[in-house]
């Protein structure tokens, strides 16, 4: 709070206005929307709607293909998050201790960040091409025949590796950031003290980036949940029947393809349920076992 | 304090590699033909069809209703850069001025009323938006495509930790100067925010850039694509066809990633800045 405000009773509202205006218009109606119409059975041919109750919620969660895909994503958040994660603190971890080349790498290593995840998939589509995919050729040297878009398994690989080559870069940044922000006195009595580097590792400087990791773990929680999309969209183009897909481009293909209201509205409202439990969980619980130095 | 070795270079020199050589390979695949590519898949070596392959790309009049370019494509993404970056700057710095500098009763409540729109994703909404765009008329239009993206409280949450960080004094100082809220907001803070707003406007224009999912929900019109709305076009037009114009996907990837790569290497420092201090 500031020692010094002006108080005007108009002012501050005139100046709220334009981003009040956006958030109600498009953010609160269809937030509400969502919610409302999760309740409601559409018709097909657009002839007003019947009042459901939770019958959206329980035909959504007691379908097996909904659950199955409720699986998959999970399992594509944990490896994404993973190895994501684990990629960004090596990569942090070795920049912050090289002193010759240190900004040539960090700008290699960051420049991935400013491309759209579609044209991620693009990208990494070529490179898991049948025909011209590097990947699929190296893949062959061992024996292993890839088909992605046509295996299931072999399209949920391509997919976290596409995934995750485009969020390194983001946690890179953070927690070099957050090695730089160590001070040196610490680092010092720490070599002082011990003259393993790995343990060193763990034991000092691991527990200092743990409110950077637990930013980062939530981050990329919903890096995989929503912003993948694009990743995905490109990947399986349009033909999701035998291709792995995340719930996030299932409301999609109900809501647009399938034209159900009503249950694409009831897998958003889940999604956010999703999204405030993770939020309520960082806040309340990860955040008072954490160490800030 | 730390003796360099060899093991932290390689690491980061393959670190580097993977992260890179897509990137690379991509530009250089795509100055070769088609048919090269598919007989020789991808290639580090560069080719001599840049100038061909790219002047195709941008000038010729394609899709399915054979009436967007490249270069169309490329306008409609710095549109929609532009027009969000700065959208998203004007509108929360002054909901960040309302929050920080005055004294109102509903102002907590207002705080919240806009933090909240940080919990929710457009992506778990994206079918209820739709219909409200539909119900407005916004389909296939700028204003429909730009300004629902603007309701989130990312920036308006930068510009709220920011001003906090600034002196007191300085406004004490202003008000005994005789300055009002307006002049203090124009003369003194947005001059204060220069490097702010650089590292923000950064951010959003590439966000902006890159965003995917609601022009294709928003734009059924080709005249109105973005190059990178237009990726999944090349992909639908591809099926069916014998040798798929690899290079002319390339070249479209290559042009759709360009500036916003640029935009974040050249001015990093602002970038990384600003990055670090939004989100957290």
């Amino acid at each position: 709070m500031k020692r010094a405000q002006f108080s005007s009773s108009l002012l501050p509202y005139l100046f709220l206005a334009p981003q009040l205006a956006v958030i109600f218009i498009f953010f609160y109606w269809p937030s509400a929307e969502a919610i409302r119409s999760s309740f409601f059975l559409e018709d097909p041919f657009g002839f007003g709607s019947t009042f459901v109750g939770f019958q959206n919620y329980i035909d959504t969660l007691t379908s097996p293909e909904y659950l199955g895909i409720a699986a998959f994503t999970a399992l594509f958040t944990v490896l994404v998050t993973f190895f994501s994660l684990a990629a960004g603190l090596l990569l942090a971890v070795k920049a912050d201790k090289v002193i010759r080349g240190s900004s040539a790498y960090k700008t290699l290593l960051i420049s991935v960040y400013a491309i759209a995840p579609p044209v991620a998939g693009l990208i990494g589509m070529m490179f898991f091409d049948q025909h011209i995919g590097p990947f699929v050729r190296l893949a062959a040297l061992f024996g292993w025949e890839m088909k992605v878009g046509l295996n299931y398994w072999d399209t949920t690989f391509a997919m976290v590796f596409v995934a995750v080559w485009k969020q390194i870069p983001y946690n890179f940044i953070f927690f070099l950031s957050g090695l730089q922000s160590i001070p040196a006195s610490v680092l010092e009595a720490a070599v002082i003290d011990c003259r393993n580097g790995l343990r060193r590792f763990w034991t000092v400087l691991a527990p200092l980036l743990t409110p950077t990791a637990f930013f980062l773990l939530i981050i990329n929680f919903t890096y995989a949940l929503f912003d993948t999309f694009g990743v995905i969209d490109v990947m399986v183009k349009d033909k999701a029947a035998n291709n792995p897909i995340t719930l996030t481009y299932k409301v999609y293909m109900d809501g647009f393809r399938g034209n159900d209201l009503g249950g694409s509205s009831a897998q958003s409202v889940i999604l956010m349920v999703v999204v405030l439990v993770l939020t309520v969980f960082q806040f309340r619980f990860l955040e008072r076992r954490v160490h800030y130095g | 304090m730390y003796r360099t070795n060899f093991r932290d270079h390689l690491v980061l020199i393959i670190g580097s590699l993977m992260m890179l050589l897509p990137v690379v390979v991509a530009f250089t695949t795509s100055t070769h033909e088609a048919a090269d590519i598919h007989m020789n898949g991808l290639t580090l070596v560069p080719g001599d069809h840049f100038a061909e392959t790219y002047e195709t790309v941008l000038t010729r009049q394609g899709g399915l209703t054979g009436k967007v370019a490249g270069l169309t494509m490329l306008g409609h993404s710095l549109i929609l850069g532009l027009g969000f970056a700065i959208g998203k700057i004007v509108l929360s710095m002054l909901a960040a001025y309302a929050i920080v500098y005055f004294r109102f009763r509903a102002a907590t409540a207002m705080f919240w009323i806009i933090f909240t729109t940080l919990l929710l994703p457009l992506e778990v909404r994206i079918l209820p938006s739709y219909e409200v765009m539909h119900k407005l008329g916004l389909i296939n239009t700028y204003t429909g495509l730009i300004v629902p993206l603007l309701a989130s409280a990312t920036g308006t949450f930068f510009f709220r930790q920011f001003f906090k960080s600034v002196p007191d004094e300085l406004l004490e100082a202003a008000r005994i100067d005789g300055a009002g809220p307006f002049k203090f907001f124009i003369d003194i803070l947005v001059p204060l925010s220069r490097t702010m707003i650089a590292a923000m406007f950064i951010i959003m224009f590439v966000y902006g850039w890159n965003q995917y999912l609601w022009p294709m929900l928003m734009t059924n019109d080709e005249g109105f694509y973005t190059l990178v709305r237009g990726i999944k076009q090349i992909l639908i037009v591809w099926v069916g066809s014998q040798i798929p114009d690899y290079n002319e996907a390339f070249a479209m990837a290559v042009l759709a990633m360009l500036p916003p790569v640029a935009l974040v290497v050249i001015f990093q420092n602002w970038f990384i800045k600003g990055l670090t201090e939004s989100d957290k």
